[in-house]
């Protein structure tokens, strides 16, 4: 199966990410986003907001210096 | 649903790191986990922790630490290698501890061509304790020791200590890379893998320097931060390659 059949799944580890927002910067697809609610950290970490455009290029997941960033595949 | 990137095996789990939001340290310490897992060393990989944010780093990596005196890490790297050769020696350091306090065991180190692997991270002030001026600051570059910017006939230039090893005979492999974009990041893995495979080889010294974002210290958000890294700090430190001495040790030690 090649990579353009794949369906991506961006999920992000609430409790590992800082609220940098490097992944929602870097994003090409507009993925992410930063959230309304805070962590136990007190971070507004990254969510997802348009799911759906996930492509897997995986830039996100290498610019994350916490590795909060999964990217799962069907 | 199959998950995409794996948790690194030599990368702790269930810890958060210390570093502040958008520090390029975590990414650098998932680089080396990445890394040492693909070329199968992380079993007898040692590393030198040195004195700074990285001080902490064995909370973080899974594989056995000796922590160094400030500035002395490639003095223990040294010894280390020496008396167990059998060792994947890495030293950790940043540049207040490497081109600073640690200056006279770098450049001996590097002129003995150790066969040790040297991860330099600058970020161009004294992170951990509090953003002072260090020997790798940026002319007019503000720091809490230097409010008005860097004086070039004060305080000197910028140290390009990379550079000054780079043209030692020892040296083997020596570049310089950047983490604050996704292709720096890249790079930096292709480094960092080819500064440790010198080192399996046993060609000798390598050294690879990443410019990282220090967004606290800088007293920016770390977009800012990265963006510094490309326009300013990439302009006095330019990346790439700065010296490739593998292909005559190689010939050498046939």
């Amino acid at each position: 199966m090649s990579k353009k059949d794949k369906v991506f799944t961006v999920k992000i580890r609430r409790d590992y990410c800082k609220g940098c927002g490097l992944c929602i910067e870097f994003c090409k697809q507009d993925v992410l986003q930063a959230s309304a609610n805070m962590n136990s950290m007190g971070y507004h970490y990254a969510e997802p907001a348009q799911p759906e455009s996930c492509i897997g290029c995986m830039i996100c997941t290498m610019v994350c210096p916490d590795l909060a960033v999964e990217v799962y595949s069907e | 649903m199959k998950l995409e990137n794996q948790w690194p095996k030599y990368y702790k789990k269930n810890v958060v790191t210390h570093y502040c939001p958008g520090c390029g340290h975590g990414i650098v310490h998932r680089i080396i986990a990445e890394v040492l897992e693909e070329l199968d060393v992380g079993k007898r990989a040692l590393l030198v922790c040195p004195a700074g944010c990285a001080v902490l780093a064995y909370h973080y990596l899974d594989i056995d630490v000796i922590e160094s005196a400030h500035g002395r890490g490639t003095a223990i790297a040294t010894g280390v290698s020496r008396a167990n050769p059998d060792l994947f020696v890495i030293s950790y350091q940043g540049d207040g501890d490497l081109s600073a306090i640690g200056t006279a065991e770098t450049i001996h180190s590097a002129n003995r061509g150790e066969n040790i692997t040297v991860i330099f991270i600058n970020n161009a002030v004294y992170g951990m304790t509090g953003g002072q001026m260090a020997p790798t600051t940026l002319l007019d570059q503000g720091t809490t020791t230097s409010p008005l910017g860097r004086n070039a006939a004060l305080d000197g230039y910028p140290l390009h200590i990379t550079d000054v090893v780079a043209a030692f005979p020892g040296v083997a492999y020596a570049e310089r890379v950047t983490v604050a974009t996704p292709g720096g990041i890249k790079k930096t893995k292709k480094a960092i893998t080819n500064a440790f495979q010198t080192q399996i080889e046993g060609l000798g010294y390598s050294i690879v320097e990443v410019l990282s974002p220090c967004p606290t210290n800088w007293k920016m958000t770390p977009l800012q931060a990265c963006r510094w890294v490309v326009e300013e700090m990439s302009k006095e430190y330019k990346p790439g390659l700065l010296t490739d001495k593998r292909e005559e040790k190689r010939k050498l030690k046939a």
